[in-house]
């Protein structure tokens, strides 16, 4: 475990908690910090309880843990939401004279020092800036030079214009010297800046950024949390790159105009969560039957109906892997890190297009909203391929048209895949439909054609098991005896779990698996264990159930299904008591 | 290649297995020669239909097609025309696909003014389910699932359209295949959506809309001084339940289509084999 450093602010909806916190998370960051955050949020637009957490190091972190080193409250809930996380050495910055922190009371042996937030922030030009204060007095506590917030502040309000960003550097250093004047304490941090370059950013930007990277050209949503950001994040970005951003009037049109597009040749992927998955899920079957390419992003909370909207949970791996009536081949990917959802976005755009088939990329609130930081060559664009797949044009047309002259879109070939004739293209012209078909996309319910074209279909996700690399992420001790299988996003906590777990003397392999249709054959490393875990937030263990069934023995699992994620030292305490009551 | 194009080169080779008679055969005709007269071609002509009789039409037709979901065409055809400025999008479905699973749809399609044209075959009955009562159904009109009649308004298509903010409204009748024609081929011109709706008789389950009685009952914008840039007279005509109109019955000349409100007008079909060209800003953003 690195020696970390872990920071909040909390107050209610509407107070800036989350720019607030935004702007440290960069300065940390721009100072060579490794910074990972998480939110604590509800679904209103005012009041009740809003936190934004930060863990860094100048390691890397990629999990959250239990422990809360300074905290910025702006009211008495945010010090009661935190107290398990907040220990002796702890400092609590608030404002004393907001009447709901008159009486407020320090806890334990932490400290609490009493900053006039407000009006330190009237001196230096506005109460707005009281936060930024906040921050000042923060830098102070935990020794972090000033500069670096002064850089962030700079990001944060360039447009807004220099007075602004100086009365805010001011306000900053009104924070720092109150402390300083004030407070004769030794606080025990000491944050070390580095040289090191790093980029910030959370998984719904990591995927938008690799939707334009990919070629995606068009894209259609409704906004829904957590996967508004991939929407918001594409606006005004993808245009510059020749695409458009449509806000949808629901989910089934949101995903019928990608489905258009993409007929129309283009990249195209919507994203949405759990609610807007249950009706995307209508046109779902006519993308594979028409064997149209796409990208579906489900970024995944808390279900079923409405659930929690701003929790983590990962319910929807069955609704994804066989939702929808009949029998729909399909891919379902599944990044396990902020960056993977870049890479993964990448994956699944030339996958979609290769195989004429719907991807599923698979987010999830925790890492939708987690700002993380990687050096900048975690996403290089030069190592972006695109691969288009099967596509004819006037020249190599001729070799797949009936001897009348119809193209077929659906030709039944080795391998299962077609060519793919783009609206424009001479002697293209060919239906597409949602009713089984003939090779030219001809309705037909001919019983051999029938087996033909299912049959092609399915040998499509066949000739893709064979062709691509669907191998799981792994870590820690190859042949240790605990094998730990995990996908999605908790593979942070999961490998920062692994030292805490050494330390202690367990030997853990750790298995991270970014692909769960087509997915890895799991048999020889559970075979080799002694024993094995599934780690996910869900209730019923819906991935351990299809290791089970994959590998034909019984599993141990760890689920969470409380709002929120995994964090690194709960975790290493859940596996080694899994292992214990497996002994 | 389009000077020798003819309204046949949209057929297919397949027979459509609508009834004798049915209106659908006259809807589908004007579309094709107005496609043809307009200059394009199967190559680079999209026709997105929807669910029931008149989704059949995509099978019918020859050109780069989409039979999809019931109901959403329309999000269908705004998805092929803002990713492919360059091809010609046609929309087709029924009264049922239109107006009530597909509702919610065209009132957004209407207000998004994308440059393409919507035919809806009304015959204000659900003929390929076996005779049910659809959203333009007459409230006392006798179906299987309403034996008294629906007892609920029928939905005014034209009046829907207008208070969504429509550019071009029009009324066909598929039997009168010369006015047909015209009026299908003034909304494919149309700089914006251009909607159609025809009347398509269903001579097997509609015994009432029949081909005499739009024949005895519709009076031709076109021959009277309605002027259909006069938003208020087409007000007049849309709300006007005593009488069945034909024609124009308006058209926004101001109309300014959704590509050019949005500056949309890339062939987006066309990209780069690696990432685009500056995509390392995005990166560099995130300092």
């Amino acid at each position: 475990m690195p020696a970390d450093f872990n920071w909040a602010v909390g107050g209610e909806a509407g107070d800036g908690i989350d720019s607030t916190g935004k702007i440290f998370a960069q300065a940390l960051s721009r100072s060579g910090r490794h910074v990972f955050t998480s939110k604590d949020f509800a679904s209103r637009i005012r009041g009740g309880y809003t936190a934004y957490k930060i863990r860094t190091s100048v390691d890397k972190v990629q999990s959250v843990v239990d422990r809360l080193d300074v905290l910025i409250a702006l009211t008495p809930r945010t010090i009661e939401e935190n107290l398990d996380e907040l220990h002796d050495g702890s400092v609590i910055i608030y404002d004393g004279d907001r009447t709901t922190m008159q009486n407020v009371e320090i806890p334990g042996e932490m400290v609490g020092l009493d900053v006039p937030l407000k009006r330190l922030a009237e001196e230096a030009g506005g109460a707005i800036m009281r936060n930024v204060v906040a921050l000042g007095a923060a830098c102070e506590v935990a020794e972090f030079p000033i500069e670096n917030l002064d850089s962030a502040l700079e990001k944060r309000f360039a447009d807004k214009g220099q007075k602004l960003v100086d009365n805010n550097k001011e306000a900053a250093r009104a924070g720092q010297s109150y402390v300083a004047e004030e407070y004769d304490h030794e606080f025990d941090y000491e944050l070390e800046t580095t040289d090191n370059d790093y980029v910030l950013l959370n998984g719904d930007e990591a995927i938008g950024m690799g939707a334009i990277a990919a070629g995606c050209r068009f894209y259609s949503g409704y906004p829904i949390t957590p996967a508004t950001d991939v929407m918001t994040y594409l606006t005004g970005r993808i245009e510059q790159y020749g695409g458009h951003v449509v806000q949808a009037e629901d989910e089934l049109s949101a995903i019928n105009m990608a489905l258009g597009a993409a007929r129309g040749g283009a990249r195209a992927m919507t994203a949405t969560s759990g609610p807007g998955i249950d009706l995307m899920t209508e046109t779902f079957g006519l993308i594979a039957t028409s064997e149209t390419p796409l990208v579906i992003c489900n970024v995944m909370r808390s279900g079923p109906s409405t659930g929690m909207p701003t929790k983590q949970e990962q319910g929807d791996l069955n609704h994804m892997l066989y939702g929808g009536h009949g029998e729909i081949p399909r891919f379902v990917l599944a990044p396990t890190t902020v960056a993977e959802c870049f890479w993964k976005t990448v994956e699944a755009f030339n996958l979609a297009e290769k195989y004429q088939i719907p991807v599923y990329l698979t987010g999830d609130l925790a890492m939708a909203v987690t700002e993380e930081t990687f050096p900048p060559e975690a996403f290089d664009m030069d190592a972006v391929e695109i691969d288009r797949g099967f596509v004819v044009d006037e020249s190599t047309i001729d070799d797949h048209l009936t001897e009348s002259g119809g193209f077929k879109p659906h030709e039944i070939t080795d391998d299962g895949i077609s060519p793919r004739a783009l609206p424009g293209t001479a002697d293209g012209a060919h239906m597409s439909t949602g009713l089984e078909h003939d090779e030219q996309g001809r309705r037909t319910e001919d019983t051999d054609m029938r087996v033909e074209q299912v049959d092609k279909r399915n040998r499509k996700v066949e000739t893709a098991q064979e062709r691509e690399d669907w191998s799981p992420r792994e870590f820690g001790e190859a042949d240790a005896e605990n094998l730990v299988i995990s996908w999605g996003s908790n593979e942070g906590a999961l490998v920062e779990a692994l030292d805490l777990l050494a330390d202690d003397g367990t030997d853990v392999r750790v298995l991270s698996v970014p692909y769960l249709f087509p997915r890895p054959d799991l048999s020889e490393a559970v075979a080799a264990a002694e024993n094995v875990i599934v780690v996910e937030c869900n209730n019923t263990g819906q991935f351990a159930d299809i290791v089970e069934h994959d590998v034909l023995e019984r599993v141990d699992r760890i689920n969470k299904y409380t709002g929120v994620r995994f964090k690194a030292d709960e975790l290493a305490d859940d596996i080694k008591e899994t292992l214990e009551a497996s002994q | 290649m389009s000077s020798e194009i003819r309204f046949t080169d949209f057929k297919s080779d397949k027979q459509p297995t609508w009834c004798p008679g049915c209106g659908d055969f006259g809807t589908m005709n004007g579309m094709m020669k107005g496609l043809a007269e307009t200059g394009n071609d199967p190559d680079n002509t999209f026709v997105v239909a929807g669910i029931g009789c008149s989704g059949k039409i995509g099978t019918y037709m020859h050109s780069y097609a989409l039979h999809g979901v019931h109901g959403r065409a329309l999000p269908v055809g705004t998805g092929v025309k803002l990713a492919r400025p360059d091809i010609e999008v046609m929309v087709a479905g029924g009264d049922g696909d239109g107006y009530s699973i597909g509702a919610g749809h065209f009132v957004h399609a209407v207000r998004r003014n994308v440059d393409m044209t919507y035919v809806v075959m009304d015959n204000r009955i659900y003929g390929l389910t076996k005779g049910q009562a659809s959203p333009t159904s007459r409230p006392d009109f006798e179906t299987s699932t309403s034996p008294e009649g629906p007892k609920q308004p029928p939905v005014n298509p034209h009046a829907l359209a207008l208070a969504s903010g429509a550019t071009f409204i029009a009324q066909s009748f598929s039997s009168d295949a010369l006015r047909h024609q015209e009026i299908i081929q003034e909304a494919i011109e149309h700089d914006g959506f251009g909607f159609v709706n025809v009347y398509s008789p269903c001579v097997t389950f509609n015994d009432v809309d029949t081909y005499d009685y739009f024949r005895d009952s519709l009076v031709d914008l076109a021959e009277t001084d309605h002027d259909r840039t006069d938003y208020e007279a087409a007000k007049e005509v849309i709300l006007d339940s005593d009488k069945e109109y034909q024609g124009i019955l308006y058209q926004d000349e101001e109309s300014v289509p959704y590509h050019e409100q949005h500056g949309v007008d890339e062939d987006m079909s066309v990209i780069p084999d690696g990432a685009p060209e500056g995509a390392t800003d995005l990166v560099r953003e995130f300092y």
